[in-house]
């Protein structure tokens, strides 16, 4: 292939984030090159929603760098006042190349299923709206809730809304999907269908950065596990080689508590 | 007193039904300009600058915290001492009694709905703004899209309150001479001495208003929380 491989999908430099005097992310660099399946792992308070969060700038670093596909988000990280993004224009841009799956879904209550899966692309991408709707039933109809088109978000399971949220942010033909918990809001039996589906995207060949507390996901389908401790990268490999041969041993302890 | 005089009931009542159109000229006029007020100083609320805040705060204390007869007569009475504004091109109009109580009525609903908007905004969850915000939705498409049907639903069985209480509070107006239905009622209690009868039936209109509006209002409510509501499916038989 060209030069386009070579451009990571994601690259995060140098990153440090602060909330007040709390440091809760320290000179991290993170480099995801397409097709990646990246599970982010860490106890709570490790940093590693903050750090996804970073990706699409819903927290503003402090200091570094995030590019998608080479462009860096222009950001003004001057000392003593908040960091902001300084060209919204970008960042809508940016952001709907990198669309996130949250962990309490936030679905649009308002709008049925399908509503929720053209909202953005006919109303921030500027598609047509019929074609929407049709490629809006496919989704639907590969995630298993067909049925389920007309209606509201209050109306689903929570493993449905869950699949819902996927294909809303499958919806936007995103280059890069990120996950932040997306299981971890789920009744145990509701997990499964909806890693089903995120097994069958990393299957695709689609870049991915999951936050996830599912070791057997971050074992099988990740390509690359990344470990987090109080806001510094402690492990990053590939998953048999750091959960065979941990360097870490708090990821060590991290391990042992999670393993089922 | 007789409130089985039914012939004297009805020519009152009739009587008394051309006030309506005033009335509600008063209401329609000043929740419409009040709203658009209230949708500035909400915004102002929200704003996140405190200067702006403080500016929208201090109105709403001040509005909320007076009578609105206080500020009817404040703006008829009070605003002639100004020879400034005698000259103005507002003159034509606040020298109007019409004018004057819609603005009163207007200022002050406007600092009510304030806060009835900012509730609104305020409990639309937060998640789905980010997840909006995610999706890269700028700020003017977010707030059309996603807060205002929102915020709008939430701020209703409140804001309808509201209406009602504009509707009553039209009958000050009468105080600045205007013959809507309370000030019709004033006059022919003068000319009857039957102030129990008369103000009955003023009292029976008034319920009426606001029975239509309650009704209307309930009826935009049932429209729009279709999602709060069990998910009927159709399946093809008559329910």
């Amino acid at each position: 292939m060209t030069d386009q491989t070579r451009i990571p999908a994601v690259e995060i430099a140098r990153l440090e984030k602060c909330y007040g005097p709390l440091k809760v992310l320290h000179d991290v660099s993170l480099t995801a090159q397409p097709g990646e399946v990246i599970s982010i792992l860490g106890a709570s308070g490790s940093g590693k929603s903050t750090l996804l969060r970073c990706v699409n700038m819903l927290e503003v670093p402090n200091a570094g760098t995030v590019s998608i596909f080479g462009e860096a988000y222009r950001l003004d990280q001057r000392p003593d006042q908040p960091a902001r993004v300084v060209d919204r224009r970008q960042l809508q841009r940016l952001r709907s190349q990198a669309t996130m799956v949250f962990q309490s879904f936030n679905l649009w209550s308002h709008l049925t299923i399908l509503e929720n899966l053209i909202e953005a692309p006919v109303h921030v991408q500027g598609r047509d709206r019929k074609a929407c709707i049709a490629e809006a039933e496919a989704l639907l109809e590969r995630v298993g809730i067909a049925d389920k088109r007309h209606a509201y978000p209050a109306h689903l399971s929570g493993g449905q809304q869950q699949r819902a949220a996927i294909a809303r942010a499958l919806a936007m033909h995103p280059k890069i999907m990120l996950f932040d918990e997306p299981t971890s809001a789920l009744d145990p039996e509701l997990v499964a269908e909806v890693l089903k589906v995120m097994r069958d995207l990393a299957a695709e060949g689609r870049t991915m950065l999951v936050v996830t507390h599912e070791m057997g996901f971050a074992r099988d389908v990740s390509s690359r596990v990344v470990f987090l401790h109080k806001g510094y990268i402690e492990e990053d490999g590939t998953p048999a080689d750091v959960f065979s041969h941990p360097r870490s041993e708090r990821f060590r302890q991290f391990i042992s508590t999670h393993a089922h | 007193m007789n409130l089985f005089d039914i012939p004297f009931l009805v020519d009152n009542f009739l009587a008394l039904c051309r006030g309506i159109p005033l009335t509600l000229q008063l209401t329609v006029l000043s929740v419409s300009s009040g709203a658009v007020l209230a949708m500035l100083l909400a915004g102002l609320r929200l704003s996140g600058n405190r200067v702006l805040d403080g500016l929208a705060r201090g109105y709403i204390f001040v509005f909320r915290g007076t009578p609105l007869l206080v500020q009817l007569y404040i703006i008829y009475y009070g605003l002639s001492q100004f020879p400034e504004l005698r000259r103005s091109f507002a003159w034509p109009f606040l020298r109007e009694p019409y004018w004057c109580a819609s603005l009163a009525l207007c200022l002050n609903t406007a600092a009510y709905s304030a806060e009835i908007i900012r509730g609104g905004v305020i409990a639309v969850p937060l998640g789905q703004i980010e997840a909006a915000k995610a999706y890269g939705m700028g700020r003017l498409t977010l707030l059309r899209r996603i807060i205002a049907p929102q915020a709008l639903r939430l701020m209703l069985p409140a804001y309808s309150n509201e209406l009602i209480l504009v509707v009553k509070s039209t009958a000050l107006a009468s105080t600045i001479t205007m013959m809507e239905v309370t000030g019709i009622a004033a006059k022919l209690i003068s000319a009857s001495y039957r102030p129990v009868e008369i103000f009955i039936c003023a009292g029976a209109i008034y319920l009426l208003l606001n029975f239509s509006i309650t009704r209307l209002l309930r009826f935009f409510e049932h429209r729009l929380s279709r999602d709060q509501r069990p998910h009927v499916v159709a399946t093809g038989e008559q329910a």
